[in-house]
């Protein structure tokens, strides 16, 4: 009787188990692709100037808030040559800043610096900065975006 | 009547056992001795937990959750509701309180050889409540969902994907997607109200528990050492001999200790009042600084110190290694002296920890690694670092200003200190090192030489090798010392040049 008892316990453990376990790690199950996101007109970003722009996070869910605005640096080197770098200093995420005079980011948190191509300059970032993948379909540009950039997923 | 009434209470006494309850945990019997000052802290952590439970819950009556509102509930409490800003000051300073007296107790348990024979599990238990303990303080800094928490989970995000092979998994499971949002707010909400209060409460049960079960530790006589085949007899002799029960006897000191906690607390939150809520958690507003709460700035002070090349290591792996000399250390150490007296390498051990934690402490608040970013735009450059220098020397200084050198060299203790203050330059650099460092950089410091037209470098090279105060010598090229100074050393200006004797 007592085994019974201890095994029928042990099935609803499981039973139990596997719903919480799926739900605790549905960010894992369903992982979301990247997704192109339209940063604006080509002609919005003039030639030889690096740009903060932003875009809505593709998951957006309605409770966000100001959270979903994704800010970029977008530099048009000239015609319809860009790069698009992550906001996140690739030290420790901290938002790097752009300064046209130097043509610099400079990162607000430990001193990491990089060139306007993203190249790594000076500080304990670990390499330049995170570019986004981008093209540009009629005279738009789009960026594949949609997660917060790590060493571990470079966007 | 009196009759009555004692016959009620005996009746309400023997259904719910009170007086066997009582017995058994504060009227137990301590070591006279254990009636000390030191003995407090432990008393001292559990009701700054209370507290933060009380002003937690209520907290929660109006706090929302939601990455949209959360930030306009911290401001309605800030600044509409009564007395809702005194309890956000009494959470915050409650915070700090039982951070601050958690880890004197753990020194003086530590100190005292508590965690030897037979109390290892109070001691584990005990570093299991340290870890919950900053877990709270850390997803409590998240829930107070400002720009500073948004960008500390930034760094969290940045730190767990240095781990090898699973980072990214375990980022997602960290912001309950790939970005930080709404499902980020609420999973640390419920970390920090409900999973990890509950336990908190769980084990400091087991910690209490451990206490009345192995009692509490006597005050170390130095030269006594601890057997574990004799340890518990004279444990027994002395409660025997000198054990007198908690309350009343030896429960003052606690009792005023709470007291001046409480003080402290209600102080802190009157006199400095609740911490922010800082600028709104909007990603694309990035005129930030983010610095996390003081119990996690060592950290953000060792991310900045550590050679880059060891920092994923040691960020990674030292947790671990320390995680697991704390756990182990009743059991590689579980017998022999108590007495700090004699026990030199933990005094030691002690007093390196505190003096790291402080000076990291120290230098997080400063951030003298950081670029000071508004440095170009609003610092002055003193009078007598322009006074008397040509118009090329000038826009020399000019540049210095406008090309933003300032955010990362001050002149004079004015602007950034991430680089070398300029104001002495040309008594370090020649010409020549002047215009290779400002076009090679090096040194930590980004190359200009793309940024720069070669009129520019002449004319900060100009304007550098005359900052040199009291008209100190110049730098000179060692190849040739007695070339005269027309080329490498500092045309001083003749207004800035003091003879001696005049002021």
């Amino acid at each position: 009787m007592l085994k019974l008892g201890l095994a029928l316990n042990v099935l609803a453990g499981a039973l139990v188990s596997l719903p919480l376990i799926g739900y605790l790690f549905s960010v894992l199950i369903e992982k979301m692709e990247l997704q192109w996101i339209k940063l604006g007109a080509v002609s919005s970003f003039p030639e030889g100037e690096t740009r903060l722009a932003s875009y809505q996070n593709p998951y957006r869910l309605s409770w966000d808030g100001a959270t979903s605005d994704i800010p970029c640096w977008v530099r048009r080197l000239t015609g319809n040559k860009f790069e698009v770098f992550a906001i996140n200093c690739t030290h420790l995420g901290c938002p790097v800043r752009w300064f046209s005079e130097s043509k610099l980011f400079m990162c607000p948190c430990h001193g990491g610096v990089f060139y306007q191509d993203g190249e790594h300059a000076a500080g304990p970032p670990p390499r330049g900065l995170y570019k986004y993948q981008i093209k540009i379909e009629k005279g738009d540009l789009y960026v594949k975006g949609g997660l917060i950039p790590s060493l571990s997923n470079k966007v | 009547m009196i009759e009555k009434l004692r016959e009620i209470a005996l009746w309400v006494d023997d259904r719910l056992h009170i007086t066997k309850l009582f017995e058994s945990t504060a009227g137990h019997h301590v070591p006279k001795s254990s009636g000390s000052w030191f003995y407090v802290f432990g008393s001292g952590t559990l009701l700054c937990f209370i507290l933060q439970i009380v002003t937690g819950s209520l907290l929660a009556f109006v706090y929302v959750p939601s990455a949209a509102e959360a930030y306009n509930t911290l401001n309605y409490m800030t600044y509409t509701q009564s007395f809702a800003w005194f309890l956000r000051g009494m959470h915050n300073y409650g915070s700090i309180f039982m951070c601050t007296i958690m880890v004197l107790h753990m020194t003086q348990v530590f100190l005292f050889g508590a965690y030897k024979y037979p109390r290892e599990l109070t001691w584990v238990s005990g570093c299991v409540l340290l870890y919950l303990t900053l877990g709270m303080a850390f997803t409590g800094e998240v829930l107070r969902f400002d720009q500073d928490a948004y960008w500390g989970l930034g760094i969290g995000v940045a730190l767990v994907g240095r781990v090898p092979l699973i980072g990214e998994n375990l980022i997602h499971l960290m912001l309950g997607g790939p970005i930080i949002g709404g499902a980020t707010l609420s999973r640390f909400f419920s970390l920090h109200v409900f999973l990890i209060p509950g336990m908190l409460i769980a084990t400091i049960s087991m910690h209490l528990r451990l206490v009345l079960a192995k009692g509490i530790n006597e005050f170390p006589r130095p030269g006594h050492l601890v057997q574990r085949e004799t340890y518990e007899q004279e444990y027994e002799a002395i409660i025997k001999k000198e054990g007198v029960p908690f309350f009343p006897k030896a429960i003052s000191k606690d009792l005023i200790f709470a007291a001046l906690v409480i003080f402290g607390i209600l102080f802190c939150a009157a006199v400095f009042g609740p911490n922010g809520p800082s600028g709104t958690p909007n990603p694309t507003e990035i005129d930030t600084v983010p610095r996390p709460d003081w119990p996690f700035m060592w950290i953000f002070s060792v991310a900045a110190l550590l050679p880059p090349y060891l920092e994923t290591v040691i960020l990674l792996v030292s947790p671990v290694i320390f995680t697991i000399i704390l756990f182990l250390l009743p059991f590689f150490s579980g017998t022999g002296e108590k007495s700090a007296t004699r026990r030199p390498i933990a005094v030691i051990i002690v007093v390196i920890i505190y003096i790291s934690l402080a000076v990291l402490t120290y230098l997080g608040q400063m951030s003298p690694w950081s670029p000071d970013m508004q440095a170009w735009t609003g610092d002055v450059t003193p009078a007598k670092y322009l006074v008397g220098r040509s118009p090329l020397e000038l826009q020399g200084a000019i540049i210095v200003q406008y090309k933003q050198c300032r955010n990362c060299h001050a002149i004079e203790g004015i602007g950034g200190h991430r680089g070398p203050d300029l104001a002495n330059v040309g008594t370090r650099l020649t010409r020549d090192q002047l215009t290779r460092q400002v076009i090679q950089g090096g040194g930590n410091m980004p190359a200009y030489g793309q940024n720069l037209s070669p009129e520019q470098v002449s004319a900060l090279v100009a304007y550098m090798a005359t900052l040199a105060p009291n008209a100190d010598q110049a730098a000179r090229n060692s190849t040739f010392p007695g070339k005269p100074a027309s080329e490498s050393a500092p045309r001083i200006p003749k207004a800035r040049v003091k003879s001696p004797g005049s002021s």
